[in-house]
């Protein structure tokens, strides 16, 4: 119910729309019921034969509901998508602003599988909210009342008794299928999941599976699952058929209902016998108004549990707290580190213990290890994804959390191994490192980063769209467009977060060259297991679950014969080999 | 009326639920012609007649009618998804017993999500198209073709009216349907831009709070959604338009047929009950064209979605197995000997040879590395020796001392009893540590996965894991490192115990711990069997017996032992 409410409250902006959509909803129903009831009341009318004239107000009637039905459903449509549409779009900057102070580190949190393309397909879901849930309630109350009204002027006793069969058609129904289905349709969601799992396993694990003689095995579990969901949505479909007879049986009713109570009073004169047809379709078209209601009920279950997981994502705390004083502007451009400790959840033990080192302006530092050493975990900190909570890490003279982390984005240039570039032209690109940079400064970064030519080659240039490409960027001429990004961004500290992985040597070479010319003049970090071109580095610290267990220059680490040499000789005898293949 | 003469194959088995619901749809029309004669017979008779008795018995057969009618609807459901079920059931089957022939060399793992998609929401985007657009289509032509009948016994002129305003219906219809399906593919596609949009800008939020710029993103999606909103509402518009026409076309009619029997009611030309009658009915013959009209969508999206179905069921099969499938449990061979194995990978009109001409043998008991580049051709030589695939032209032959057989003679099933397989990367299944190692061997009991998984150097990290060997594999954080996925298949390989051996190394996850324990591992498990490896690690080219270099689908050079040098060089020396 909370969830309704806060859905609601987001929506609230637009309840003008809204309205005149519900109003022109119930426009197009009761052109429908005036159609029926008009052509009813025509036929009784000419039925007495009297003058053409008479009629002359029943014919036009019918021919204005048969115009009006048409053109009010147009309508509806045209302004209940408008509202839609401008709903979608209130969700996703609403969605947007609440997880951008959450990113990455809160997001990282979250993330199950496809965290995000099941938001983007949760925010579509919503955009139904008010079509399919809010408007059709709203138009069969609306419908609802002014038939009771329509009816009551004949004779209160109809308007009794349509109201019962209308209620237990619009809600007594609903909540029968709802109470009936609900266990149902769980089931049906975990063993659609199950079914895909099992797939996925089938499809992704064949190779092991066939290996090892146990396609059948796999085989017959997926024919298990498929045959439940089959017999899954047999029992649905019984639970749905009775709801479609229900409603087809409560409107039937009510017009048989009508017929029986209306007879006696024709035949004591009370009534005129002209309106008796008229009654009877009147009570048969206005349930259009209410048959949608089971749907409505069904959409408001998920939208309910899109809603839910939204908030859910959008209600988290940021991982960093911003402290909104004057920010500090830097002395200089060194790092220091001073017993740095952090665990990412209270439970866990501790990614980084005891971190200490100090950086002078322009000095290089290495970080490596293996995989879950606490490397990036660093990165994380430096970049103020999370707060650290023991010991400190000043930049330029200052506590680290006093800058913002839109000030620390200013400092701190950053190439990471996943540079996400985005669907437009390799220009915008760029110009996400600085927005006002000129065509030329432009071109000299690209330059510098050996990424200029490559982009002369595309179709189009600098206009070439990343995304109709397709895959066609290689891993190197990403990393070279970050590091171009990089350049232009200029900024005087330079984290290179396993900037060279996943490339193959030549590639790799290339990437380094142009590395290197950013690394000038800068303060530079690199965290890396790929222990490659280090001898530049000023100091290298060695990381094993979250320590330091080896610091030095690579040639006093080579010396020393630890953990750092053994990494390096295992890496060296591997690059040796696919040397010895290639050459 | 669009039939997929694909998707009509299906309906084979279901036929008869099919006609039951074609059935139920034509009574449940016929039915409502009669409700309509009682109604308008009691109407009729009390408002004109000022009948007194006799009302009782068309007033009963008229409650009886509309209980029948709701039982229809009832049945008309239940019917629809028996046919939509079994159909949908039956592909499913067949889809995943095909892509199990076609094997791992089609099932590549960067498409598996897109092909278990097809398995399973493909297949259930065809449930509209065989439980509402299919009955529909039957419906269409039966009913309003009855009711026509019906209308013109009662009234003729009305039946005429009826009978000149038919033509027009198919034809908007086709207009519309041709139309709706530009319209809706135009705005699915707009959507899909739509939503990759803000997508696109989630995924890349790291990067734009990395260069301060994710404040302004706010304008830049409403923005674009705003936009979205107006060329969606435009190209909506023609949609909408054209279902004012089909709207229209049936209420005008109906509105005709009103007034036109009004003025002859007037002049006393019809008997009210008739022209009552026919007004009722005259909703009813447009009825079955705008139910159809309003399904043409499923019909689009199935006939699209059916195209990549279709298209796995009818994919090649690469080679049928030719060896008689009973031929009993395989003999261990002495050795393995490729002769002269040519091998090329064949997609869309192009061909990429990976074998040409390869020649060696084996023995049994001897470690043999195989060394090369990648694309040298030493996964397709796994491949084949997993039967995976069979060789374009040679033979791989089983030496038994003086006999020998070729390989692609005996049984798949029973060759692959006999290999032992540790893979790159291996698939760990959505399920139990124990279940996961059982792959070796499904009838193994608990304390012999443990003892493979000690073997393994498994067992540890497996007991530190929150419900030991129960854990399933990827909930609640329970991942694993790349080293203990390693470990945990070749426990796997431990427990199948098979006399050939081929071992794929990681050439990843360079942690000197782990290493040792893989290499442990992997040592103890090479005893005594044939083994092939793919190395990367120059300690395990160190201790084979022999080195196979593959170099462009060839082999270049085979050394014997003395491999020692190679693996423990100081760092000085190999710089």
């Amino acid at each position: 119910m909370k969830t309704f409410g806060r859905l609601v409250n987001l929506a609230l902006p637009l309840r003008g729309g809204m309205a005149l959509a519900t109003l022109i909803g119930v426009l197009t129903v009761g052109a429908g019921i005036g159609l029926l009831t008009t052509s009813a009341y025509l036929i009784s009318m000419a039925a007495l034969h009297p003058s053409v004239a008479a009629l002359g107000v029943a014919i036009v009637g019918v021919r204005f509901f048969g115009l009006a039905r048409g053109v009010f459903r147009y309508l509806e449509r045209y302004v209940s998508h408008n509202v839609t549409f401008r709903l979608l779009a209130r969700f996703r900057v609403w969605f947007y602003r609440s997880i951008e102070p959450l990113a990455p580190a809160r997001l990282m949190e979250h993330r199950s599988g496809d965290l995000l393309s099941r938001v983007v397909a949760d925010i579509e879901t919503l955009q139904n909210f008010y079509l399919r849930v809010i408007a059709p309630p709203l138009v069969a109350l609306v419908i609802g009342l002014g038939m009771w009204f329509f009816l009551g002027a004949y004779n209160v006793v109809f308007a009794f008794a349509f109201l019962g069969f209308y209620g237990l058609a619009g809600i007594g129904v609903p909540l029968l299928t709802h109470l009936l289905s609900r266990k149902l349709g769980q089931e049906l969601i975990t063993t659609r999941a199950e079914l895909n799992v099992q797939l996925i396993d089938g499809i992704q694990g064949m190779a092991d599976l066939i290996a090892f003689n146990q396609e059948d095995r796999q085989q017959t579990r997926v024919e298990d699952l498929n045959r439940k969901l089959t017999d899954l949505q047999k029992r649905l479909a019984w639970v749905n058929g009775l709801q479609g007879a229900l409603g087809n049986l409560l409107m039937n009713l009510a017009v048989w209902t009508m017929l029986i109570l209306a007879i006696p009073l024709v035949r004591n004169g009370e009534l005129d016998g002209i309106y008796l047809a008229l009654l009877a379709l009147a009570a048969l078209s206005s349930f259009e108004a209410v048959l949608p209601l089971p749907g409505a009920f069904q959409q408001l279950g998920s939208s309910l549990e899109a809603a839910h997981r939204l908030f859910e994502i959008a209600d988290t705390k940021p991982a960093v707290t911003t402290i909104t004083e004057p920010q500090p502007t830097p002395t200089d451009y060194s790092l220091n580190v001073t017993q740095l400790g952090f665990r990412y959840q209270p439970n866990e033990p501790k990614a980084l213990d005891g971190l200490s080192f100090s950086l002078k302006p322009g000095q290089t530092l290495a970080v490596v290890g293996t995989s879950g050493s606490g490397k990036t975990t660093l990165a994380n900190l430096l970049l103020r994804f999370w707060d650290y909570q023991e010991g400190q890490i000043t930049l330029g003279g200052y506590d680290l959390q006093r800058y913002s982390p839109a000030a620390t984005a200013r400092l701190i240039g950053v190439v990471t191994q996943q540079t996400h570039l985005f669907n437009t032209t390799i220009r915008e690109n760029l110009l996400i490192a600085r927005s006002d940079a000129t065509q030329d400064e432009i071109e000299q970064a690209t330059r510098q980063a050996n990424i200029h030519d490559f982009i002369l080659s595309l179709p189009q240039g600098y206009q070439t769209r990343v995304g109709e490409m397709g895959l066609g960027l290689s891993g190197g001429e990403r990393q070279r467009l970050a590091i171009a990004r990089a350049i232009l961004k200029n900024a005087p500290i330079l984290l290179l977060d396993e900037a060279t992985a996943n490339l193959d040597a030549a590639n790799e070479r290339e990437v380094l060259d142009a590395i290197h010319r950013l690394m000038q003049n800068r303060t530079t970090i690199i965290i890396t297991h790929r222990l490659i071109a280090l001898d530049r580095a000023d100091q290298i610290l060695v990381l094993k679950a979250g320590r330091v267990v080896e610091r030095g220059t690579q040639s006093e680490l080579l010396q020393q014969e630890g953990f750092y040499w053994r990494m390096w000789e295992l890496q060296n005898a591997v690059t040796r080999e696919q040397g010895l293949e290639v050459g | 009326m669009k039939l997929d003469k694909k998707l009509l194959g299906q309906t084979g088995s279901v036929k008869l639920y099919l006609g039951l619901t074609v059935g139920i749809g034509l009574l449940t029309g016929i039915l409502i012609i009669f409700q309509a004669h009682f109604l308008s017979q009691i109407i009729d008779s009390v408002f004109l007649k000022n009948n007194n008795g006799g009302l009782t018995l068309p007033l009963l057969m008229l409650l009886g009618l509309i209980v029948a009618r709701a039982g229809l609807t009832w049945g008309s459901e239940v019917s629809a998804n028996r046919v939509a079920g079994r159909v949908k059931s039956n592909l499913r089957q067949k889809l995943f017993a095909r892509l199990l022939k076609l094997g791992p060399a089609y099932t590549r793992r960067e498409r598996s999500g897109e092909l278990s998609n097809v398995v399973v929401e493909g297949v259930e985007s065809l449930d509209p198209y065989f439980s509402q657009y299919l009955p529909q289509v039957f419906l269409t032509l039966l009913v309003p073709l009855v009711v026509l009948i019906v209308v013109f016994v009662a009234d003729m002129l009305s039946g005429i009216v009826l009978l000149l305003t038919t033509p027009l219906l198919p034809l908007f219809m086709i207009l519309i349907g041709l139309k709706t399906k530009a319209v809706s593919e135009k705005q699915w596609g707009l959507l899909s831009v739509m939503s990759a949009h803000f997508l696109d800008v989630l995924q890349g939020l790291t990067t734009l709070k990395l260069f301060g710029r994710s404040q302004h993103q706010e304008e830049t999606i409403s923005r674009i959604s705003d936009r979205f909103r107006v060329t969606t509402l435009k190209v909506l518009r023609v949609a909408f338009l054209s279902a004012l026409v089909m709207e229209l076309g049936a209420t005008l009619s109906t509105a005709i047929i009103a007034v036109e029997i009004g003025l002859r009611l007037l002049y006393g030309q019809i008997p009210f009950q008739s022209a009552f009658f026919v007004l009722l009915l005259a909703p009813e013959f447009y009825l079955p064209f705008r139910a159809l009209g309003s399904r043409f969508h499923a019909s689009a999206s199935a006939s699209a979605a059916s195209g990549r179905i279709f298209e796995i069921l009818e994919a090649p099969e690469p080679q049928p197995e030719t060896a008689n499938p009973a031929s009993g449990p395989l003999k261990t061979p002495t050795a393995i000997r490729f002769e002269e194995v040519y091998y090329a990978y064949k997609s869309e009109g192009e061909t990429r040879p990976a074998l040409q001409g390869v020649s060696f043998e084996v023995k049994m008991g001897q470690k043999v590395v195989l060394v090369g580049p990648s694309g040298a051709g030493k996964s397709t030589l796994f491949q084949l020796l997993l039967r995976f695939i069979e060789p374009d032209s040679g033979t791989i032959r089983l030496e038994y001392g003086n006999t020998n057989t070729a390989l692609s003679s005996v049984a798949a099933r029973e060759w692959r009893e006999l290999v032992g397989w540790v893979p790159q990367n291996p698939y760990l299944f959505n399920t139990s540590v124990i279940e996961n190692i059982r792959l070796g061997r499904p009838e193994a009991t608990l304390e012999e996965v443990s003892v493979a998984a000690r073997q393994a150097h498994a067992h540890e990290f497996i007991e530190a894991l929150p419900l030991g060997y129960n854990t399933v594999i990827g909930e609640r954080g329970a991942r694993l490192s790349g080293g203990q996925a390693q470990r945990l298949s070749l426990a796997r390989a431990f427990l199948k115990d098979a006399p050939v051996l081929l071992l794929d190394e990681a050439t990843s996850n360079l942690d000197p711990e782990n290493e040792s324990l893989v290499l442990d591992a992997t040592e103890k498990l090479m005893q005594g069997r044939l083994t092939l490896i793919i190395a990367h690690r120059p300690s395990t080219i160190g201790r084979a017996d022999r080195l196979i270099r593959l170099e462009a689908g060839r082999v270049v050079t085979q050394e014997g032992p003395k491999l020692e040098k190679l693996a423990h060089r100081k760092p000085e020396e190999a710089k």
